[in-house]
């Protein structure tokens, strides 16, 4: 298959590349950057596990092709952190524990600050609204909870957005969309 | 009680942080399917499309000369490999690496592509012929049972893995492949004393394991012939022994590593993709990474389908006077682990009660449908549910109520098991007032349908209790290293999965040894230089392997005191390790830190001290024929459910509003880890309960996705979702504690179910408990 460019960033560093057009993000991320916290759980966009920020915008990396990507900003797990300083909704997680096994935590911290990126003070309602997505099999789904609501404090607390990742331009078309499901 | 002792420990008993947490949260962790080799290559599966069949024909000629293709393998040309015993099993060695002469269920391995990328070997799937000649399937385990019903497989080999299963024998041409039996008291006789006889029909359906990581694993042979295998699975010794057997290695030519786990709950036990990677990397020389995709997980191993059927005998007094069980297991086309299951859960299928007169038959049969093993609860889940919905009727009909009932006929402290066994250290009476009081209870027969809140809308609440017992006898070993700053590596084959045992075990270590939980470094399998250790699996690692590190740090401790007593001129006997210190107990200002001790013992930069022990648990025998034993198990773990439910008149729709899971931990040695483990797994059952199941059609699946297979997600749990720890101490536990894994996967359906009939008049006896069929119960009743 054609080769086709794409320019795209992932963590806040610029990627020249080119990719075949039916590369999926989730490969690009894995197999090219090598960003191993984007982990593929179903391959049909049913678990979330794979869940990265597309303009700050969670999106399902085993369903979106890499080029559609192009000019925009993708954000991993492994990009949240700061100068080796903890995202506060990794900070909540690590404190609620919302983790066992770990599979689908990166999904789920993304989701999360995705969910607070749009509604900075969510109900559990909320929560498990925007979460229902993302499937924890070990089922510390309660921890979880707690977790995104600590994060959401940590997040109003420090006054700011729960990410530096810019609000890119299919942010708000993607939002109207519908919440995970585009790509 | 608790708090008074927990105080003497530093740092067992305290929910301190996961050792885990930082890497999980920051997505750096590596799992199997994140392993990758120099020159790897990528291996697909080609799987029956028949039930049952004998293979004809396999032309593989096409898919060799595909793109990337490397080597295409089938059963046919394991016959002729010279030095291989192709086949496999922890109970009966009845699965071949890639399916010999006969296929046994859609699914089952055919042949193996070995590509230069995973795609492309998928590809070359579709250009292997498969021509079968196709056999009458044996799709319905009470049917299979039968005489003269035909033969998923011929003959049998027992597998002798492992000691509590060395006696089991097979049948002669039949599909019930284990039969395990209880004889206690004389049932007739007491269902003639009876005033009331129940007897019911209870049906558990198949369900997925889900594990968010897939089955994979990679494998390669090292430049001095060692065949080393990555993978995420819970038996790691186990999968050692087995490779040496299949492929006629010494055991210390097989090495098998296992990385952190996404996920397993049963499903990642014993042989599962380990004999064809090593298959395959031999014939390919160059390393070979299989990892399957969601729907072949779907298919590898699953929970058993169960079909129970109980007769219960009551006095008017409300005394339950004789038990008599059937179990059929649906174990699909290969038995897996399944015998010990149907042993394990037989054995308990008179429930958590006083019966004098009991009679079990439990059955462990082969279909033609993907196999069955262990899944969280190992077949208790199964059982419960249809002992425990009845226990709910035999209260209405006495006009008892059901936690009062459950209260006048659980097992005590003393009391005999069905097996004839002493109970010790079984919270079963702790747990149910624990969820009675945290439900509100309301005491009572069932009351008339109650309104809800809202209009439309039924609510009620209902309890219900399980036991299980752990496998026994079993082994685990450990290596305790002290290095001369007082950091400590822990070497075990215990497999963190996601259960927190990293952090448990850490904190038995550094209690022992008197160090600071961050000193303490617990390694992963690596049988090269992990000791054997039976499985990760069954609520076993806390007590087995938490008893050897406790016995092996005592062994480093040992030699600490041999050293700090000659320098403080003190027996060993009155001294102390705390805070990284060796004092004396009665003078704490007399004592070295650690380090000292070393640079006294050794005065070398980098010794280390070492300390190993192998702890052991004994069954004393059970008679083959009447299940009797003095001692079944090492530990019971019990627990209890209260669920309150709210139902929708108009749609059948239930909801559960809260859910309340009490497990007897023995003593909490992270009671945070206890409870996301009772709290995790009651919401697992919860899913099974209302809506997961698989469904199959003549033996093929019709739900192999996620798309078609419904799991519980964050929109499914309860309002109010309360895990209780209680804790009766066990007297052999580390510090008290027993375990903790699968207690709270046991009485939820049967409460749920309880609930339901509560609020509805609807007696569900078929999980799960679906709209449609409450919907069909409540049009029946009107």
């Amino acid at each position: 298959m054609n080769r086709n460019p794409l320019t795209v960033s992932v963590n806040g560093a610029e990627h020249v590349l080119s990719v075949p057009g039916d590369r999926r993000l989730l490969d690009l991320l894995r197999d090219e950057l090598g960003l191993m916290g984007v982990r593929e759980g179903c391959g049909v966009g049913a678990c979330g596990t794979c869940t990265v920020l597309l303009d700050g915008v969670p999106v399902n990396a085993c369903l979106t092709l890499a080029v559609t990507t192009r000019g925009r900003s993708v954000t991993t797990i492994e990009g949240l952190a700061r100068d080796g300083e903890l995202h506060p909704v990794q900070q909540a997680f690590l404190e609620e524990r919302g983790f066992q096994c770990g599979f689908c935590t990166p999904g789920m911290i993304l989701t999360a600050v995705g969910l607070l990126r749009e509604n900075p003070s969510p109900t559990v309602e909320e929560v498990t609204d925007y979460l229902g997505g993302n499937l924890c099999r070990c089922a510390g789904y309660p921890d979880m909870i707690r977790a995104v609501l600590r994060g959401a404090e940590r997040c109003r607390e420090a006054g700011g957005r729960p990410s530096a990742t810019p609000e890119g331009p299919e942010a708000a078309r993607l939002r109207a969309m519908g919440k995970g499901e585009e790509g | 009680m608790a708090d008074g002792r927990k105080q003497e420990f530093a740092v067992v008993g305290k929910s301190v942080p996961r050792v885990d947490g930082p890497p999980k949260v920051t997505g750096t962790p590596i799992y199997t399917v994140d392993m990758e080799r120099p020159g790897m290559l990528h291996a697909a599966i080609l799987r029956s499309t028949v039930p049952h069949g004998r293979i004809r024909r396999v032309d593989k000629s096409r898919a060799e000369q595909a793109e990337g293709v490397v080597l295409v393998v089938t059963g046919e040309d394991l016959k002729t490999m010279p030095g291989i015993d192709p086949y496999f099993g922890p109970a009966f060695r009845d699965q071949a690496i890639l399916a010999i002469d006969k296929v046994r269920y859609i699914g089952d391995p055919i042949a193996a592509v070995v590509a230069t990328r995973r795609e492309l070997a998928y590809e070359a799937l579709d250009l292997i012929d498969v021509e079968y000649e196709e056999l009458p399937p044996v799709l319905d385990p009470v049917e299979a049972a039968r005489p003269g019903s035909p033969l998923v497989h011929e003959q049998l080999r027992p597998a002798k893995a492992f000691a509590d299963l060395a006696e089991i024998e097979p049948g002669k041409a039949t599909n019930v492949c284990y039969h395990f039996k209880l004889r206690r008291g004389d049932v007739e006789q007491g269902f003639a004393q009876s005033a009331h006889v129940f007897e019911d029909w209870y049906y558990s359906p198949p369900a997925q394991h889900m594990m968010m990581e897939p089955h994979a694993a990679l494998a390669w042979v090292d430049s001095d012939g060692v065949l080393t295998v990555i993978t995420g699975s819970q038996s790691p010794s186990y999968v050692k022994g087995s490779l040496g057997a299949i492929f006629g290695l010494p055991q210390n030519k097989v090495r098998v590593m296992v990385p952190l786990v996404g996920g397993a709950y049963g499903g990642k036990l014993y042989d599962k993709l380990e004999p064809l990677a090593s298959l395959l990397t031999f014939m390919a020389r160059r390393p070979v990474k299989i990892q399957l995709t969601r729907e072949e997980v779907f298919i590898t191993i699953t929970k058993h389908g169960v079909v129970s059927h109980v007769r219960t005998g009551v006095s008017q007094d409300g005394k339950i006077l004789a038990r008599k069980v059937e179990v059929y297991w649906d174990t699909g086309a290969y038995a897996d682990i399944a015998p010990r299951v149907v042993h394990k859960s037989g054995y308990t299928s008179a429930g958590a009660y006083r019966v004098p007169n009991i009679w079990i038959d439990s059955y462990c049969v082969y279909t033609n449908k993907p196999p069955a093993g262990a899944f969280r609860g190992f077949g208790v889940p199964q059982v419960v549910w249809a002992l425990e919905s009845q226990m709910d009727m035999i209260a209405e009909k006495l006009g008892r109520d059901p936690l009062q009932f459950r209260l006048e006929n659980v097992l005590l402290e003393g009391d005999l098991f069905a097996t004839g066994t002493p109970v010790h250290s079984a919270g079963l009476k702790e747990s149910l007032e624990a969820v009675a009081r945290e439900i509100k209870w309301e005491p009572g027969v069932r009351k008339a349908v109650k309104p809800g809140t809202k209009s439309g809308v039924a609510r009620a609440k209902g309890v219900a209790c399980g036991i299980k017992a752990v496998i026994t006898p079993s082994i685990s070993g450990a290596i305790v290293v002290m290095n001369n700053d007082a950091s400590v590596n822990v070497l075990t084959s215990t497999v963190e999965m996601g259960q927190g045992s990293d952090t448990a075990l850490s904190q038995i270590a550094a209690e022992e040894l008197g160090v600071r939980l961050q000193d303490v470094r617990v390694m992963h399998p690596d049988t090269a230089v992990t000791p054997y250790d039976t499985i990760t699996a069954g609520s076993r690692s806390t007590y087995h392997m938490g008893n050897a590190i406790r016995l092996a740090a005592q062994e480093v401790k040992r030699q600490l005191f041999e050293t700090a007593s000659d320098r403080l001129e003190v027996d060993p006997d009155q001294l102390v390790a705390r805070d990284g210190r060796i004092f004396v107990a009665e003078a704490p200002t007399r004592g070295l830190p650690i380090p000292e001790v070393f640079q006294a013992r050794f005065g070398a930069r980098g010794a280390t001290l070492q300390g190993q022990a192998v702890f052991k648990t004994y069954a004393a025998p059970m008679d083959h024929e009447t299940g009797q034993s003095e001692k079944v198990t090492e530990y019971w773990f019990p627990g209890a459910t209260a669920a309150e439910v709210e139902v929708d008149l108009e749609t059948g729709k239930v909801r559960v509003v809260k859910l309340v899971e009490a497990c007897d931990v023995g003593r909490a040695i992270n009671p945070h880890h206890c409870e996301q483990q009772i709290i995790g797994s009651a919401l697992i059952s919860l899913g099974q309960t209302l809506f997961e199941q698989m469904i199959l059609e003549n033996g093929e699946l019709l739900n192999p996705t996620l798309l078609d297979y419904k799991v519980l997600t964050l929109k499914d749990v309860p309002e109010s979702a309360v895990p209780i720890v209680i804790e009766v101490p066990h007297k052999d536990g580390p510090f008290g504690a027993k375990g903790v894994g699968e207690t709270g996967t046991l009485s939820v359906s049967a409460a749920i179910g309880n609930a339901v009939y509560r609020a509805t008049g609807v007696r569900v006896k078929e999980l799960p408990i679906t709209p449609e069929k409450v919907l069909r119960g409540l049009r029946a009743g009107q």
